[in-house]
């Protein structure tokens, strides 16, 4: 088992190297010279040599790479082009805030996935499967945006039921300690504060959530279909179990491998996905950064944004083959 | 396993369930103050930097404008000067040096003295490349204004120095008659040397200047909040406690949050949701004068719009009220100047051309052209605020000329490569426009129409129009410094530009903006930065 996570570790570095060569040629391939792209209507040539000179950009692509790569590997993600600060400081709130509202819309869609395709499967080819799935055919194909401005149309302009924008009411305080809004105003006691932050999380995670959401209640749907099948559960009725434990103790933990993949698969997307429902919530996630960097040509937060990203994926995707021992122990390393 | 996952959908059941149900709460909470006046101002993008020197973003300025002080200062609704920190203000008859006498008493955020020397620190900064406090940016604000650092061929400043605690001198290398204009731009706000000494290149995340509100902390991409200055130098102001500028970046969104009470203003309010905004009583619509020009210039280098007689029937064939209806929603003027009607020096006497099509085909045969031409017609690839449909409002242009005769074929490129194109001349005709800084004819006329700036690769006049007459009374508009006289010789220019027609001014944009109705006294600045000192709530 150690032995296989040293292994998968060690497989990080290719991916993560491949990785900074794509993104790299990706944004220099993009038309547009940084420079005149800051400067604007208003460039002079001077003005003009002197930012290239000053970001590196009279050298060559393979110098600039073997620079770039150099800097990364000791540590540096490097300096902003734009806001001229250092980009490990500044990513750390916008992906602070990323991660906890994929996390808070893995939550919602995991809770209401799995359990309604748990409830689909049990109660097969009932109006609520019928209804279940329908719901996820539309939570798969629903745009981002669309829901979004639903969203706040509804629940914040017309019920005022929730706050449509933000991380917390900016007219109250909240000391940024580690950036987890929920943990900071926890360990702050501030409850006011807990709930306010709450209440912020719940329309852009249900919207960032909806599409997992729907994707996981179909797998979870179609793998307790399998598992309902099998000896065991019959002999589980058969001893005179309530149903309920049948399902949620006996056959949910054999059909949760594939779901725990899915999930694993959708957090990484969601990470790197929310910037529609950070654009439409006012939410400063990384998604957002990453965005506004490629449409100033900031080459430095495109190519360290996407590289943090693109660790987290990896990172997840590997805890998630860990998990699969021990969901299910026939499964060796 | 079995033993941790029941548990676990169980707790999670319970968490989503209490989501579900938190909208009955009450979103204040109940720790607030009553008395604490906060305005939340929701913006479609975060600031760069705080260090009003070093940006020239209008989200950056817009705050800084609210923690700073500059010499002199706009009017609250145009870009006529008023007193500032310096209450009065003298040139000398050759117009190369100017004394300001400063008010005395005034004091930092950080309660260090506000005097002669601050000025001349400040300005020392921004001039001198080699001052150890010349970071933190590139000073570009400085070098476009000034014509360039300290030793550089066109730079106006050659010296500043104090004259005693409450006076300075500006001693200048050329008359420069924008140049109190200049002056008064949020972006040579005094700062703290002080500060400045203590932050270096990180200054511009711990701004101290002398204005209405003092910073107190930046959420980025989120929100920037400043609280009052209680030692502000006009007493009793400001009326608010506390102003936040929040991040919102999608319009629809941030109206939608300012219909729910999360906001108290916005800015950037889609020309289309004008009506939900008058339709709602809680709400009022606030309109931006403008201070920006969109265009359409004509490559006078090129044939055939070398010749003035194509250029005026072009001119003839555009409809520029049908493009301010069917594009901005009626919010925005149509142009006959490249300069706009906020902008003092305007001359309202041209008469623009009038929108015949007959007219024009008749002109356009005149210039030997009767059955019209080919061309290519560039359009740029982004959304400006004097522009927000380029590609549509070319094809709504297109069909007009096409009616006389002239084919056109919309060519559009990335925006870096468009903008290097169209100053080194390589367009025939080109859509582009222009925001002004500083509120000073110069800044639009000058940049725009000057010879001296129709040199490719670099002319900001993509016209290339050149016109020794129009260059020699702007010239001389810009080493006079008596306003009058100005006034006179741009009214005078814009008529000779007028008749040669080296692009069609399309329309003056008005921005919108929307504030809740218990907002009062907030007063939007053609510069597109404004400040909240005499803005309050009244609930």
């Amino acid at each position: 088992m150690l032995s296989y996570v040293a292994r998968r570790i060690l497989q990080l570095i290719p991916v993560l190297f491949g990785m900074s060569l794509v993104v790299f040629a990706i944004i220099h391939a993009i038309p547009g010279d940084p420079a005149m792209v800051i400067l604007g209507e208003r460039a002079t040539p001077q003005a003009l040599n002197e930012l290239r000179e000053r970001l590196g950009l009279n050298q060559p692509l393979y110098m600039q790479y073997w620079h770039y790569l150099l800097q990364t590997l000791g540590g540096d993600l490097g300096e902003s082009i734009r806001t001229k600060k250092a980009i490990a400081q500044e990513i750390f709130p916008y992906l602070a805030a990323t991660i906890e509202l994929s996390l808070s819309a893995l939550v919602f869609a995991a809770v209401v996935g799995v359990n309604a395709g748990i409830i689909a499967a049990w109660r097969r080819a009932s109006w609520f499967d019928y209804i279940a799935m329908l719901v996820a055919l539309i939570g798969v194909s629903m745009p981002v945006f669309w829901l979004g401005l639903m969203e706040q149309w509804v629940f914040a302009q017309k019920l005022a039921l929730l706050p449509s924008i933000g991380r917390y009411n900016a007219r109250e305080t909240i000391h940024a300690i580690t950036q987890f809004y929920v943990l900071d105003t926890l360990l702050e006691g501030n409850w006011a504060g807990f709930w306010d932050v709450v209440k912020h999380l719940v329309l852009p995670s249900v919207a960032l959530g909806t599409i997992p959401m729907a994707i996981i209640a179909r797998m979870s749907r179609s793998s307790m279909l399998e598992v309902m099948k099998a000896d065991y559960v019959r002999t589980a009725r058969a001893k005179g179990l309530n149903e309920f434990w049948v399902i949620y103790k006996h056959a949910l933990k054999n059909a949760m491998a594939p779901v725990l993949t899915v999930m694993g698969l959708q957090l990484g997307t969601l990470l790197g996905g929310a910037v529609l429902t950070e654009t439409i919530f006012g939410w400063p996630g990384i998604g957002r950064y990453i965005n506004d960097a490629i449409s100033f040509r900031d080459y430095p937060v495109v190519q360290s944004g996407i590289l943090v990203v693109a660790f987290f994926f990896v990172l997840i995707n590997l805890l998630v083959d860990i998990l699969y021992a021990y969901v299910d122990p026939r499964i060796h390393y | 396993m079995k033993k941790i996952v029941s548990p676990i959908l169980g707790v999670l059941l319970a968490v989503s369930l209490m989501l579900t149900g938190c909208g009955s709460q009450s979103a204040t909470s109940p720790s607030a103050p009553q008395a604490e006046k906060t305005l939340i101002e929701g913006r479609g993008g975060d600031s760069v930097s705080l260090d009003p020197a070093n940006v020239t973003d209008g989200e950056s300025l817009r705050v800084t404008e609210n923690i700073f002080d500059t010499l002199v200062a706009y009017k609250p609704n145009n870009t006529e000067i008023i007193p500032s920190l310096a209450t009065e203000w003298k040139a000398s008859p050759d117009g190369k040096e100017w004394t300001f006498t400063l008010q005395d008493g005034v004091k930092f955020h950080d309660g260090t003295d506000f005097n002669a020397d601050a000025v001349v620190f400040n300005f020392q900064r921004w001039m001198d490349k080699s001052n150890p406090y010349h970071t933190g940016g590139d000073f570009d604000y400085f070098q476009s204004m000034f014509g360039g650092f300290k030793g550089d061929k066109g730079c106006v400043i050659a010296d500043v120095k104090a004259l005693d605690k409450t006076h300075v001198q500006f001693s200048l290398t050329v008359p420069q008659a924008p140049f109190l204009a200049n002056v008064a731009m949020t972006a040579f706000a005094i700062a703290s040397p002080d500060a400045i000494k203590k932050y270096g290149d990180k200054f511009g995340q711990n701004p101290v200047g002398t204005g209405p509100f003092v910073f107190k902390e930046w959420k980025p991409n989120d929100s920037i909040t400043v609280v009052k200055n209680k030692n502000f130098w006009q007493k009793g102001l400001p009326k608010l406690d506390k102003l936040i500028f929040r991040v919102i970046p999608d319009n629809t969104a941030r109206l939608t949050a300012l219909q729910s009470g999360e906001l108290d203003l916005m800015d950037g309010l889609n020309p289309s949701d004008a009506a939900t905004v008058k339709g709602n009583s809680k709400l009022q619509l606030v309109t931006r004068p403008s201070m920006n020009v969109g265009y359409l210039s004509f490559n006078t280098t090129k044939p055939p719009f070398d010749n003035v007689k194509v250029r005026q029937a072009l001119s003839m064939a555009v409809n520029k009220k049908g493009l301010v209806d069917a594009f901005y929603n009626g919010m925005a003027l149509p142009a006959k100047n490249a300069l706009p009607p906020s902008v003092w020096g305007y001359n309202d006497a041209v008469k623009d051309y009038e929108y015949n099509l007959d007219a024009a085909k008749k002109l356009l045969a005149e210039a030997g052209y009767p059955n019209g031409f080919e061309t290519d017609f560039w359009a740029m690839p982004v959304a400006r605020q004097y522009m927000p449909q380029p590609q549509k409002i070319a094809e709504s242009i297109q069909a007009d000329f096409a009616k006389i005769g002239v084919k056109t074929k919309i060519v559009s490129m990335e925006w870096a490569t468009y903008l290097k194109k169209t100053k080194n001349g390589e367009h025939p005709m080109a859509l582009l426009g222009w925001t002004g800084d500083n509120g000073d004819p110069d800044n639009f006329l000058y940049v725009l129409l000057d010879k001296d700036n129709a040199n490719p690769p670099a002319a900001s006049n993509i016209s290339l129009y050149k016109n020794d007459k129009v260059h020699e009374l702007l010239f001389k508009a810009q080493i006079t410094p008596d306003i009058q006289v100005r006034t006179d010789l741009y009214k005078q220019a814009q008529l000779l530009i007028h008749d040669d027609a080296p692009m069609v001014p399309l329309v003056h944009s008005t921005p919108l903006l929307a504030s809740a109705s218990y907002v009062k006294g907030f007063i939007a600045h053609p510069t597109g930065t404004e400040r909240f000192t005499e803005v309050s709530i009244e609930k």
